[in-house]
């Protein structure tokens, strides 16, 4: 059970911190002899199964690697306003020598403080602004979604699958796209019902646009939020899912079909030994299932063989680059055609994606 | 078998001194509840309750924290004494942060002094009009102000979620959901430089001022306080049930808005998708917690803002769970709710006894 390894992990962390707290004092930078201070901010809780639980995962990787040469701390849950700003300002006022800020909203606070702190790293997720001491990094987690279209495109019996969506930003708008778009591949006549709940972790919400997702006439869901909320209303209600950014076949074992695994794992890794070695160099990461960040976890009982061998094509397609998520011809809901046979959108055009292609139901929210 | 059984007298001192006892009796459950997690004690209220304070940078911070809770549970106070029951502030909060901010992105060109004045108006305007709202529904068709101030709130943040998703997007943001940075002249000056307290701070503490006299010193104050407490009684002495229910909502509704303009002038200094991790449902607790008196709601204020620094401190230099927060609230609302009984209600071992009046 992942709580109980976390917790046996926070208390062991806990007896080192009493042991070393009266000998810590606080203060800016390390020398070469005390241990590299890794801090993390949260967006959601470290149990919530999905986004945040990945990058603990991935913090707890560190420790694993580096030992006593790190020491890691995390501040879960952490509101996208005001608050960010003084609680990353905290870790880097209290020793931190690289701070990892796991979501979109610490956008603006991390280069704030980023300018205030200028011996201290700073790593955001998903976000476009850096500066000499702030890189950013994200997946292309579009790619994961590319399978999944392909499979719920073969697999879906009523021809409609339902998209749980947190919010209408370029990211996860590309996301319904690329799901769309190889779903479309397989099966012309399938549609995706999209359905906004405007958070990124409210189990509560996600269960309930589930729920009106089924009573709609959907047969698989896939959802761009961070808990199982929607997967385990699948799995009650005998429909098919896929788990989002975790395995999430402990708490759907029927229904989750596959999941997209982030794996932040390398990268901390390698960006704590860049710190470490005095290589760190502001960069802009953003890569996709070859280079392991972005996984898919092991098929679920319900997935046909025909089907694994597609998925598993459309993957080798992808790692080996003949395969293109984004590739013409693509037609807008309008039906005209937005990018021609031959052509393929560059990264620019998917950064700021704000229209939905054709098979994608409704309108997008602006 | 246990009763509790009204008493006739409920001591005043200790309704005053309820709140400390409850802080008091949170400090030992709190001794406890570290001890028995393992932790060594003296570090961890040290964590919760001095290092985040223990320099200007922390203080400052404490008053970011509390001001917009102080300012907004001071306005409640009042309504919540006179009986109007507005559950909505986080709402008139969020339309005050939107008209405030928009006027910061429509003279998003001029840099001069009217524009931050002028925001602020925007904001009390943005906030009293959504508690207008309420107000009509509840004097015209009696419709239930906890009810619809509340459902308002959904509306509002949905109402901000579309507006920097679309016009008031930022044109040069790759589309991400946020509005351009405000200018200088259209953030609020900081009261204390290198910090991020700012004059919102000191207004927090003269509005919660100017309530108390208000409540105390005034015709209108009574009026609030007969109506809160025997609304017949108002009736009789010709108060106007319905004015007194439009100037609470509308006063809570200004003061909201001004918060909100307040946060997004000040520590945000943009308009997000989310502008307030709550504020205005925290200040319901924090009116509670001071008595709905609005001095005591300064004190609550700065409690509630510490205990939300002291979390953030204990995790990072502790590991401590989250979750410790919320306990550490849960358990001051407890006992203060516990205490209140206890000052109404004495407890009653064995059968019922019944008194012929």
């Amino acid at each position: 059970m992942p709580e109980v390894s976390l917790f046996t992990s926070t208390r062991r962390a806990l007896l080192a911190m009493a042991a070393s707290a009266a000998l810590a004092l606080p203060g800016v930078g390390m020398s070469a002899d005390s241990p590299l201070k890794v801090g993390f901010v949260y967006v959601g809780p470290v149990g919530d199964h999905g986004w945040t639980y990945r990058h603990d995962i991935g913090r707890l990787a560190i420790e694993e690697k580096f030992g006593d040469k790190v020491e890691t701390t995390f501040v879960e849950s952490v509101p996208e306003g005001a608050d960010a700003e003084r609680v990353i300002r905290k870790l880097a006022s209290s020793g931190h020598g690289l701070i990892f800020t796991t979501s979109f909203g610490y956008m603006n606070p991390t280069v704030k403080v980023a300018k205030q702190f200028p011996d201290v790293k700073f790593e955001h997720a998903t976000g476009y602004k850096r500066g000499d001491n702030v890189s950013t990094y994200s997946s292309r987690f579009y790619e994961g979604r590319t399978i999944l279209g392909t499979m719920a495109g073969m697999m879906t019996k009523s021809n409609t699958i339902g998209y749980i969506a947190s919010f209408p930003i370029p990211e996860v708008v590309r996301g319904i796209n690329a799901f769309t778009i190889a779903m479309r591949k397989v099966n012309p006549d399938a549609t995706v019902k999209v359905i906004w709940v405007n958070t990124w972790y409210d189990p509560g919400k996600e269960a309930d646009a589930a729920k009106t997702l089924i009573d709609q006439g959907v047969d698989i869901i896939t959802q761009h939020t961070d808990s199982p909320a929607a997967l385990q209303v699948a799995e009650e209600r005998g429909v098919l899912g896929f788990g989002q950014a975790s395995d999430m076949s402990s708490f759907a074992p029927n229904a989750q079909l596959t999941a997209i695994v982030d794996d932040w794992d390398p990268y901390y890794i390698e960006r704590t030994q860049a710190v470490i070695d005095g290589t760190w160099e502001s960069t802009d990461t953003w890569k996709g299932i070859n280079s392991g960040m972005v996984a898919m976890s092991d098929y679920g009982p319900k997935v046909p063989d025909d089907v694994k061998a597609a998925a598993d094509l459309i993957r080798e397609g992808i790692v080996e680059g003949t395969l293109h998520p984004f590739a013409g011809p693509i037609k807008n809901q309008a039906g005209e055609v937005v990018v021609a046979e031959g052509e393929v959108l560059d990264d620019g055009v998917l950064l700021g994606m704000d229209y939905y292609v054709e098979g994608v139901q409704g309108t997008l929210p602006k | 078998m246990i009763h509790l059984q009204r008493r006739a007298n409920p001591s005043k001192l200790m309704g005053y001194l309820a709140p400390v006892i409850a802080l008091a009796m949170t400090l030992l459950a709190g001794f406890l509840l570290f001890a028995l997690l393992g932790v060594p004690v003296g570090e961890a209220f040290r964590a919760y309750f001095i290092d985040p304070i223990s320099d200007s940078y922390g203080l400052a911070e404490l008053g970011v924290k509390a001001a917009p809770l102080i300012m907004i549970a001071a306005a409640l106070s009042l309504g919540f004494r006179a009986g109007v029951w507005n559950i909505g502030a986080e709402g008139q909060l969020i339309l005050g942060g939107i008209c405030g901010g928009a006027v910061a992105l429509y003279f998003y060109e001029v840099e001069s002094a009217f524009v931050l004045p002028l925001m602020c108006l925007a904001g009390v305007i943005g906030g009293m009009a959504w508690a207008a709202i309420p107000a009509l529904l509840r004097t015209t068709v009696n419709a239930n102000e906890i009810l619809t101030s509340l459902m308002l709130t959904y509306v509002a943040s949905l109402l901000l979620s579309f507006l920097v998703h679309g016009p008031m997007r930022d044109p040069d943001g790759f589309n991400f959901p946020e509005s351009r940075l405000f200018h200088d002249a259209a953030t609020l000056p900081l009261v204390l430089p290198g910090t991020r307290l700012h004059i919102g701070a000191p207004i927090a503490i003269f509005i919660a001022l100017a309530a108390w006299i208000l409540l105390s010193r005034t015709l209108l104050g009574f009026a609030l306080r007969v109506n809160g407490n025997a609304p017949r009684a108002a009736r009789h002495t010709g108060f106007s049930q319905a004015k007194l229910v439009w100037f609470s909502l509308l006063f809570t509704g200004a003061v909201a808005g001004l918060a909100g303009l307040f946060e997004v002038a000040g520590p945000i200094g943009q308009l997000n998708p989310v502008i307030s991790p709550g504020y205005g449902f925290t200040a319901i607790i924090v009116a509670f917690l001071g008595r709905l008196h609005p001095i005591g709601v300064i004190f609550a204020g700065l409690i509630m803002a510490l205990s939300y620094l002291g979390g953030e401190t204990a995790q990072i230099t502790l590991n401590m769970p989250l979750a410790v927060t919320g306990v550490f609230q849960g358990m001051l609302l407890f006992f203060l709710l516990a205490a209140d009984v206890l000052i109404h209600y004495r407890v009653v071992f064995g059968r019922e006894r019944h008194y012929v009046r």
